[in-house]
């Protein structure tokens, strides 16, 4: 397909390899890291790891929404479908990510919710309109990209009048996440987690542009380049990464100029400021509480909103003890250094969310086969032996299979 | 979960609404968040609504971009 295919060639790939290798200083360390889930899939889906130098080490960022959504607001969409018994829609990735009591929303569906699939906010609204006598709720998650379709929907529904239809709104503001990482202890004190610059995110600024990054070029001196999700655009973004590195320069660029620009989606913007304002704090999972983080619903839309209709208050609930996704989600560990990845934590019997989405660094690991460092077999026995043993030993013997036929 | 596609617009409906082609398949999605696109663009798509529309200009100018840097490497790596 156009704007595809020409992004993916291996030859062209290989070759701006050599490049980054070429420019690359053999005495010093890159690291880099890619805040979106997007990056982190196309570098291991395409096996860019292994086509750069040594010295460029990709660290994974939080920009995974489905990662970084806390247990507690699943928590609270659970409850909605199985207490009150409203129709909840929500996208895919929600469905599996792990709640409080062995749930998630694909299990509470199973005991009876009315939890439904959708592919657009607009099928949720639909929903609405077919089923006048029931509540529908739409479960929304994201960053940036994904909060306009949302506000056009809230605002579609108020220009409607429907009294049966709100939103859950998590959405998550991506220059938040990076401030937070900046200023991190990892970065900032104990130096445990060295960053030279930032991969961009490439949908993400399509709607809020490349100037919200300057900031960080600036006050932080860390270079950002924003790039795409094609593989070689991953590719020249390092380049362009390791030559601001080498000369010293610290400034925003954008490899993604087909689809982004300084200023971004301004029609956009003006309708997701119209229907949504900052929320004080959000809870992330892995990060913690970070302040002006998220977005709430405005007043003027305060009957589309699901938290006020349902009064709804949010519990927070610590993850899996097993389970290092705070750390993954933070760029201070990577999904070998956990104890369960691979082995109980699969994508089909997921333990963290990192590994639910196919943007999570976990699932990328594990879906292509990046987990070459893991000790397996007897290791990953005793490791999940803490679990019930049965059901550790069958989780192990199901991992070995599946490294068998993919790891020849 | 940011997951979206360049798709061509191949037919108007209405103001705010498209059929677009995707490898073949066909589908109407939204125009509402991006103003002024035309039949024969392309846009990119996210859960039903066009982001922005891609610019051919500057798609070019990033693949001779990709192809500066492996013009470099040819004769070493050769």
């Amino acid at each position: 397909m156009k704007y595809i295919a020409e992004f993916r060639d291996g030859d062209l790939a290989r070759r701006i390899a050599a490049q980054i290798a070429r420019e690359a200083d053999r005495g010093r360390l890159y690291n880099l890291m890619e805040f979106c889930g997007g990056h982190t899939h196309a570098i291991s889906r395409y096996g860019i790891a292994d086509l750069l130098p040594p010295a460029v080490r990709m660290i994974h960022g939080p920009g995974c929404p489905v990662c970084v959504l806390p247990i507690g607001r699943v928590d609270l969409a659970i409850r909605l479908a199985l207490d009150q018994g409203v129709i909840l829609c929500t996208y895919g990735d929600c469905l599996r990510v792990p709640a409080s009591n062995r749930l998630s929303l694909l299990k509470a569906k199973a005991q009876g919710g009315d939890i439904r699939m959708v592919y657009t906010p607009a099928d949720a609204l639909k929903t609405a309109q077919a089923e006048p006598d029931r509540q529908v709720v739409f479960f929304a998650i994201g960053f940036e990209t994904t909060t306009p379709p949302t506000a056009l929907v809230i605002r579609e529904a108020a220009r409607l009048g429907l009294t049966n239809f709100t939103v859950l709104c998590n959405h998550v503001l991506t220059p938040a996440a990076i401030t937070n990482i900046l200023e991190s202890p990892e970065v900032r004190e104990l130096g445990t987690l060295p960053l030279d610059g930032f991969i961009g995110p490439a949908h993400v600024s399509t709607i809020i542009g490349s100037q919200p990054y300057e900031f960080f070029a600036e006050e932080y001196r860390k270079p950002v380049v924003i790039a795409g999700f094609e593989p070689l655009d991953v590719m020249q973004a390092i380049l362009m990464l390791v030559r601001q590195i080498n000369e010293g320069r610290a400034e925003v660029e954008n490899e993604f100029t087909r689809a982004v620009t300084r200023e971004g989606n301004l029609k956009a913007q003006a309708l997701v400021s119209d229907v949504f304002e900052l929320r004080r704090s959000f809870e992330w999972r892995g990060l913690g509480e970070v302040p002006y983080s998220a977005l709430r619903i405005r007043d003027a839309y305060a009957d589309f909103d699901a938290e006020r209709r349902f009064r709804l208050q949010t519990k927070p609930v610590a993850d899996n003890k097993a389970c290092e996704c705070g750390a993954i989600l933070r760029g201070v560990k990577q999904p070998r250094d956990c104890k369960v990845f691979g082995t109980v934590c699969t994508p089909e019997n997921p333990i963290g969310s990192c590994m639910v989405s196919s943007e999570g660094a976990c699932a990328a690991y594990y879906s292509y086969g990046r987990f070459k460092d893991v000790a397996l077999v007897a290791q990953a026995a005793t490791q999940a032996s803490f679990l019930d043993p049965a059901q550790a030993a069958a989780a192990v013997a199901a991992n070995n299979g599946r490294n068998r036929q993919e790891m020849p | 979960m940011c997951l979206a596609l360049p798709v061509l617009v191949v037919e108007k409906v209405g103001d705010t609404s498209a059929i677009v082609d995707l490898g073949g398949i066909r589908k109407e999605i939204s125009l509402a968040l991006v103003d002024g696109v035309e039949v024969g663009d392309y846009v990119i798509l996210h859960v039903g609504y066009a982001l922005s529309r891609l610019d051919p200009v500057e798609a070019e100018r990033t693949l001779a971009l990709f192809a500066q840097a492996a013009q470099f490497t040819a004769p070493e790596s050769a």
